[in-house]
């Protein structure tokens, strides 16, 4: 008898179960890199996007279970597809044998994986839970507008989240061409497009995001008129809240939908 | 044509049996004055000779058509599995790619699925057990059938057979990071799978071949295209995909043996 669950007796079905898991954690990825693009809005819109999704409970949690979920299988799938791979050549070369093709990006896969993993822990501590400030600042979970600011102007934080970008933006680059491979989207006609779709979204979003911390540092993002806005909406939206705080989660997740 | 001769520095792995230990030898005494116009095996085969007369045992390789058809041939040259030369056999290498006073590394294809028998020469039984898992089409052999008779549309029919050039050598496993088989693997698959009468084993036979791959011990493809830069047919890690793609099917949909 076969069925989906067969699918992880084998490497290619357990690879495809890592390209489907890549792809949620991939489109995610996309959707919060548009998120945070608001920030170039202005500090209003960027408070009420925060705002908007967190009084979203089903939006917010339904996306916090699925990609803990990914994430975790993703992870254990890819760490023993490694093992398998590093135990299938006992006996290495011994005069090194010389990669002709492949990228830098194929190669790291499985050191930009746990830097990834790594990265993620700190940036939900960071800008979710508990919630850590740099700088002397205090964390206020309304005016996330004034914790990006205040944070990245740490050079240190911003060249963690840069560094981790960069690491993002390899393991996108290989990570979306091989998944496209691992669930067998071949087509002659489009095959040539395939790598150059991936470098494509790779450069977007690993760049997009590293924009965010280099702004604030380059003074593009953060002065102190902005800042002050910043703290006025955030009073305002709590003040709204205090007033209205049984329909105001109903209307914003409306609003959402 | 030139008479050009020249002198190499020449390493080659040697090794008793499959555990014993081997190391790399230093042959350059007798890898003197090969002509360039010697293929690689022609070249050992030279050293052989002298090294015979000198009351050495001499370096065990595989080989037989030495025209690159057969698959017999293959070791790995300076990191890279037959050599320097794009989309050629060890047997079809020749001398004249080499400079004269060049270091010369030959080692065996390594993987733990190719065990060493002897030196070079490795023991490939793995992609028969492949083979032997689905490699084939169940139908009455009796007479030859009419030619023409089962319409194959062009496109199907080149693809098929630029799967079919697959030669069976292992160059891919030796080229893979992660000792996979997945080019071979995929070649033989898709050799069937793409024909009309390959359709009704289909995908049994895609479960079965990546199945025979897994506990042979081979490595998972981690698309890195070394195979395909290896193999001396220029197979495509296209049809990897393709393999993907059918087990894909062939697990979720439960369609064994199936058409449709
Ligand atoms: C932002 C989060 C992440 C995204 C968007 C992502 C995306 C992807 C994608 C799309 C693939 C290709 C799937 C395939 O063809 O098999 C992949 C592969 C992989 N991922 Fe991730 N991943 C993420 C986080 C991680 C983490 C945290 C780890 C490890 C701790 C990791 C380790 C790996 C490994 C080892 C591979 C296989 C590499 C290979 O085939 O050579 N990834 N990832
Ligand atoms: S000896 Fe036949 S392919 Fe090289």
């Amino acid at each position: 008898m076969t069925s989906a669950l067969t699918l992880t007796r084998t490497t290619i079905g357990q690879k495809v179960v890592v390209a489907v898991t890549g792809l949620i954690l991939f489109g995610f990825v996309i959707g919060h890199f548009l998120g945070n693009l608001i920030l170039f809005v202005g500090p209003e819109a960027f408070i009420d996007y925060g705002w908007t999704l967190k009084h979203n409970p089903p939006l917010l949690w339904g996306t916090r279970i699925t990609l803990l979920v990914a994430v975790v299988t993703h992870i254990g799938l890819t760490m023993s597809l490694a093992r398998r791979n590093a135990s299938a050549r006992p006996s290495r070369y011994k005069k090194a044998r010389e990669d002709q093709v492949t990228s830098y990006a194929a190669r790291t896969m499985v050191i930009s994986g746990p830097l990834l993993a790594g990265y993620i822990l700190f940036h939900i501590a960071h800008f979710t839970a508990p919630g850590l400030a740099f700088g002397g600042a205090e964390f206020d979970h309304v005016n996330i507008y004034a914790n990006v600011v205040s944070s990245f102007n740490v050079w240190w934080v911003a060249a963690i989240y840069v560094f981790a970008n960069a690491m993002l933006g390899l393991h996108l680059f290989h990570g979306a061409w091989s998944a496209l491979q691992s669930v067998g989207a071949q087509h002659p006609r489009y095959d040539s497009i395939r790598r150059n779709l991936a470098i494509g979204l790779a450069v977007m979003v690993a760049g997009g995001n590293m924009m965010i911390p280099l702004a604030v540092r380059g003074g593009l993002v953060g002065d102190a008129e902005q800042l002050r806005a910043a703290a006025e909406h955030a009073e305002e939206l709590r003040a709204e809240a205090g007033m209205l705080t049984g329909d105001h989660d109903d209307v914003s997740g409306e609003e959402l939908e | 044509m030139s008479d050009d001769t020249i002198d190499l520095k020449l390493f080659v792995w040697r090794q008793e049996g499959p555990d014993a230990p081997g190391d790399f030898q230093d042959y350059s005494k007798y890898a003197k004055g090969v002509s360039t116009h010697a293929s690689f095996l022609e070249m050992l085969d030279l050293v052989n000779e002298r090294m015979s007369a000198d009351g050495e045992r001499p370096i065990v390789f595989d080989h037989d058509c030495r025209e690159g058809i057969c698959g017999c041939c293959g070791a790995v040259i300076n990191g890279i599995p037959h050599g320097p030369q794009k989309q050629t056999t060890t047997c079809q290498l020749h001398m004249r790619q080499f400079e004269n006073g060049a270091e010369i590394y030959v080692e065996p294809f390594r993987a733990g699925a190719f065990p060493i028998v002897k030196d070079l020469m490795v023991d490939r039984s793995s992609f028969d057990d492949i083979i032997q898992a689905g490699g084939f089409i169940s139908v009455r052999t009796g007479s030859a059938p009419d030619a023409n008779e089962i319409p194959i549309p062009k496109e199907s029919a080149d693809a098929s057979m630029d799967a079919a050039t697959c030669i069976g050598c292992g160059a891919c496993v030796a080229a893979c990071p992660n000792a996979s088989a997945s080019l071979f693997t995929a070649a033989k698959l898709a050799h069937l799978n793409m024909l009309p009468q390959g359709q009704a084993e289909r995908y049994k036979r895609t479960r079965l071949m990546i199945q025979a791959h897994d506990d042979a011990g081979f490595g998972g493809c981690t698309n890195h295209r070394e195979c395909e830069a290896a193999c001396p047919k220029g197979i495509s890690t296209d049809f990897i995909a393709r393999a993907n793609r059918d087990l894909l099917v062939a697990t979720v949909t439960g369609k064994d043996g199936r058409l449709v």
